[in-house]
């Protein structure tokens, strides 16, 4: 099992190896550099040449790599063109804002869908199952940009309860920016319930319908207790993965809802400097997502070996 | 007192179309189940035997409802109880063994937590009490080391523990009702074997009434003091197991006892004509009429009713039941195989061994040998030109591996696989020419994983005759339906999809589509597994018609005695994939033979009551064959020691031409054997 699990490791630093190496080359194979896109109009002559040789860019596209390569395992990503400013002290405060919109939404929508989807199962094709499964339908195919909007218009501009769009300051302590967060959040968390709870309402159908709870039943066991040691340890299982995965997508980012908002997080950030053409903030940026979804797929499928008695086991017996 | 425990009355089970027609299932069901008695339930898929067992346990499967009658458990009726008065009877009262323990069992919860659970619901003991009861019930179904075994999980258990295990489940709650649906189907021939003495001994022990549904009359035979024989969702026979087993006064009986291969019989079993009626396409007549071959004018427009007949403690629903007897007696079979069989040598297998075991990739680079006992090994077969060979062996005997290396399917470590005497067959697919790839076909087990269920009859015979004889248009039409004509089935399925077909109507197609290839050899991997035992009457008759017609060569695998019996000329008994014993079939199945092919010949259930299996190894499962020695050293009833454990036995011809390996001289066996 240890041999697993590192092996899983070395994959997942390989991976990362790998999106490195692609954002670089990507970055690299633009037209321009970071100096064309930085002094726009007045890049040539001997502006370009400074600033060639302050960015480094005269040397060879492989040593440049190794460098960077380096910095960025001592966790220094080095300047922003842009604001002039260490990139690190630009994602800081987006990597907090975003773990904070995500954190509100995992805890409002996981357990939430956890239980609409148990619900919806157990009561399947009954009022419940109808209600709840049309509304969860609706809330997935209803894009964000558009839900949001009319989140805005309904509860901020008709009703005042809520700030529209978050105007702060990219540092704002947590209870400051908590009563932005409401609408984006809910906004968030009804794409990622409906199709979760649908998820985990197929997987509790499908484990309903096996053999084992069948026996379950015949052998007496109340009807609440096969649920809980029955159906859910087994019907859940295969929900980790999915979870794991909007998780990794909420932390990465949800572009357009921040978009909507105006919500400094890391979403934003990535429309912002592509649009800013701030070369070494996108490649950050992009090691930086390849490192959440990489480290949350790890942390699943550990999850996953450890819950699950058929994976334990056969691994330990190798 | 009333000696029933339960009394079903007129019971009518069904579910409503998508046209909104009620579609019956069961059929006006009126049975007794009386105290201590075991009755066992007989008919092919279809019949209804399961829904009326759940039926038993006042459980009716999603999407079908009771639309008449009552199942009385002690004068109460199940199916108007709730769920709460349900969950004290299930378990309690009446306790169910489910045909397949390894999918019944909850994956998540230890063994000794399953138990438990069932004790904790049904009895009154503490936790050390209940503990003691788990290793006593384990103790009771003959499972080794109990406290061991409670730790473990589902999966980490052989087919036969799980089924015992579920065995255990059952008795924890003390039932006086015990529902076994299908309880030893998909176990090896030795480990049913053994399930069902302990379920006999259990029936004994504690004097529980049981139930005992299966398709399989030989396991029957051994249990049930009265059978119910069901047909279309109707009981069509009912009465003590001899006499439905030995003087069948219905035409289905007796159709479905005769075609059920049995080792005391040489050749082909006879089959019976088309299949069951599916729900809903039932005819105004009896519901046997299309493929009765004693039916008169009378059957095809009434209804025939269930008469029970004093003198023989029999019901029976047939209208010429009493002249059945006289006339099946003019019956007689000869369906003896007539295979030319040349001595031109087809397929050679020498030395094969083959593994499963992956190199790692720094083995793989070091060039280092890393599996130095091979899943099957050492394997020399010739096979001539016409004849049918067949390979034997429970589950794990490396049959089914042998039979995809031949296929190419899978690389073989040692050794080699020629064909047509010279041409060498290469392990790997990609590498075989079109032509070699033509001359072998496979059929597979199961039709519904092995037909595409998105093409029609036609797209799925096409795919062959296009590949390798570049038909097309009109040509390719005619070839198809002369196809279909050769395995018996209508122009008229070429548009058909799988689903519509039955399950022999599929393993037809299957068999159309090996043969479309016009193939020398014909690899069948359990064919007839899958299949009801008329439908394998059926199958198997027409694979043997064919090959009289066309001189195919087969290689048969099962995991049948009986099938390989009737159908082979050659039979290779392997175990561990290892070859115990080759030879003439009609001499294999006679004494001398090999320490393994006796216990499993033992092991074959007949249906007769009278005949009874006799038991002479343990049905333990080995997890890998052993380093050195015999294969079968750790099962052996004969071994006599250190010779069987160190060195690999050698080969001796016996009499009759079949080949043995083993370590005991060859007439010692004849003389321990008789």
């Amino acid at each position: 099992m240890f041999f697993l699990i590192f092996k899983r490791f070395v994959l997942g630093l390989i991976t990362l190896f790998i999106v490195s190496l692609i954002t670089f080359i990507g970055v690299e194979i633009l037209p321009g550099d970071a100096c064309t896109s930085y002094l726009e109009r007045e890049a040539f002559g001997e502006a370009l040449a400074a600033c060639i040789k302050r960015l480094g860019l005269d040397v060879p596209a492989h040593e440049r790599y190794i460098s960077w390569a380096y910095n960025v395992i001592q966790g220094d990503f080095g300047y922003s063109l842009s604001g002039q400013m260490q990139i690190n002290e630009v994602l800081g405060p987006r990597i907090k804002n975003s773990l904070v919109l995500a954190s509100a939404a995992i805890i409002i929508g996981i357990p939430l869908a956890l239980i609409l989807g148990i619900i919806t199962a157990l009561w399947r094709d009954k009022m419940p199952d109808i209600i709840i499964s049309t509304v969860a339908i609706f809330s997935m195919t209803i894009p964000e940009f558009i839900s949001a909007t009319l989140l805005i218009l309904i509860v901020a501009i008709w009703l005042e309860w809520l700030p529209g769009i978050v105007i702060v300051p990219t540092d704002v302590t947590f209870f400051e920016l908590l009563p932005n967060i409401i609408l984006p959040v809910i906004a968030i968390a009804m794409i990622m319930t409906a199709h979760m709870a649908r998820m985990v309402r197929s997987s509790v159908i499908q484990v309903m319908a096996s053999d084992y709870i069948q026996m379950a039943i015949l052998k007496g066991v109340p009807y609440w207790k096969m649920v809980f040691k029955h159906v859910l340890p087994n019907a859940l299982l295969p929900a980790i993965n999915v979870v794991a995965l909007t998780i990794a997508w909420l932390l990465g980012g949800v572009v357009v809802t921040e978009v909507v908002f105006n919500y400094p997080g890391l979403g934003r950030l990535v429309i912002e400097s592509i649009s800013n053409r701030d070369l070494p903030v996108v490649q950050a940026l992009g090691i930086i997502l390849a490192s959440i979804y990489v480290s949350i797929n790890f942390i699943a499928d550990l999850l996953t070996l450890m819950l699950n008695p058929r994976l334990k086991t056969l691994q330990t017996r190798k | 007192m009333n000696t029933n425990i339960q009394e079903i009355k007129d019971l009518c089970i069904g579910f409503k179309s998508q046209k909104g027609e009620q579609i019956s299932i069961l059929r006006n069901i009126t049975t007794n189940i009386r105290k201590g008695e075991t009755v066992g339930i007989v008919g092919e898929s279809g019949s209804g035997k399961s829904t009326l067992a759940l039926a038993m346990m006042g459980y009716i499967k999603h999407g079908l409802f009771t639309t008449g009658g009552e199942c009385l458990f002690k004068s109460k009726d199940l199916l108007s109880l709730n769920n709460k008065e349900l969950e004290d009877i299930r378990g309690r009262k009446i306790a169910m063994i489910p045909q397949n323990a390894g999918q019944a069992l909850t994956p998540n919860l230890k063994i000794g937590y399953q138990i438990e659970e069932a004790l904790k619901l049904h009895t009154d003991f503490n936790k050390v009490e209940r503990e003691k009861k788990i290793s006593e019930l384990l103790n009771q179904v003959r499972l080794p080391s109990p406290s061991i075994m409670a730790l473990r999980y589902p999966h980490e258990l052989s087919g036969g523990q799980q089924q015992r295990v579920a065995v255990a489940m059952a008795l924890a709650g003390n039932p006086e009702l015990l529902l076994l649906d299908e309880p030893t189907t998909g176990l090896d021939v030795t480990t049913q074997a053994h399930v069902l003495e302990l379920l006999k001994d259990i029936a004994k022990e504690t004097g529980t009434s049981m139930v005992y549904v299966s398709h399989d009359l030989g396991a029957i035979a051994q249990v049930c003091d009265r059978v119910i024989v069901m047909y279309a969702g109707e009981i069509v026979l009912e009465g003590p197991v001899r006499k439905i087993l030995k003087e069948p006064i219905h035409p289905y009986t007796y159709g479905l006892l005769k075609s059920i291969p049995k080792l005391s019989l040489s050749g082909l079993p006879d089959s019976m004509p088309g299949s069951q009626p599916q729900p809903g396409n039932i005819g105004s007549g009896c519901s046997f009429y299309d493929r009765c071959n004693f039916s008169s004018d009378e059957c095809k427009v009434k209804v025939p009713e269930l008469e029970y007949l004093s003198d023989i403690d029999t019901s029976v629903r047939c209208f010429n039941h009493s002249e059945l007897i006289s006339k099946t007696s003019e019956q007689k079979i000869t369906n003896d195989l007539k295979n030319k069989i040349t001595i031109d040598e087809i397929l050679d297998l020498k030395d094969v061994s083959i593994s499963y075991a992956k190199q790692g990739i720094i083995d793989q680079f070091l060039n280092k040998v890393t599996d130095t006992n091979p899943t099957v090994k050492d394997i020399n077969i010739n096979i001539n030109k016409g004849e049918t060979i067949a390979l034997v062996g429970e589950s794990g005997s490396g049959k089914s591996t042998i039979l995809k290396s031949i296929a190419g399917l899978l690389k073989t470590k040692d050794g080699y696989i020629k064909f047509d005497k010279e041409k060498l067959l290469s392990g790997d697919l990609k590498k075989r020419n079109s032509e070699d790839l033509r001359s072998i076909q496979l059929i597979f087990q199961n039709p519904d994983e092995s037909l595409n269920p998105n093409h029609t009859v036609e797209q799925i015979l096409s795919q062959p005759l296009k590949l390798y004889f570049g038909l097309t248009g009109s040509k390719l039409k005619t070839s198809i339906a002369e196809l279909l004509e050769k395995v018996r089935l209508g122009a008229f399925y070429m548009s058909r999809y799988p689903r519509q077909l039955s399950g022999g109507e599929k393993q037809r197609i299957a068999v159309a589509r090996a043969f479309a290839a016009r193939p020398d050899i014909i690899l069948c991997d359990e064919v007839t597994s899958a299949l009801d035992v008329s439908v394998q009457a059926a199958v198997l008759d027409l694979l043997q018609k064919l090959k009289e017609e066309l001189g195919t060569t087969y290689v048969f695998v099962s995991h049948d005695l009986a099938v390989v019996k009737a159908i082979s000329d050659r039979v290779a008994v392997l175990y561990q994939g290892r070859l115990c014993e080759i030879g003439p079939s009609k001499d294999v199945y006679q004494f001398p033979s090999h320490p393994y092919t006796e216990v499993l010949i033992g092991a074959v259930l007949e249906p007769d009551p009278d005949i009874r299996p006799k038991l002479v190894a343990e049905d333990i499962v080995e997890e890998k064959p052993p380093e050195i020695g015999c294969s079968f050293q750790g099962r052996c009833p004969r071994i006599i020691g250190d010779k069987c454990r160190n060195e690999t036995p050698p080969w001796q011809i016996g009499d009759n031409g079949n080949a043995i390996r083993c370590h005991i001289n060859i007439e010692e066996l004849k003389i321990q054997q008789s």
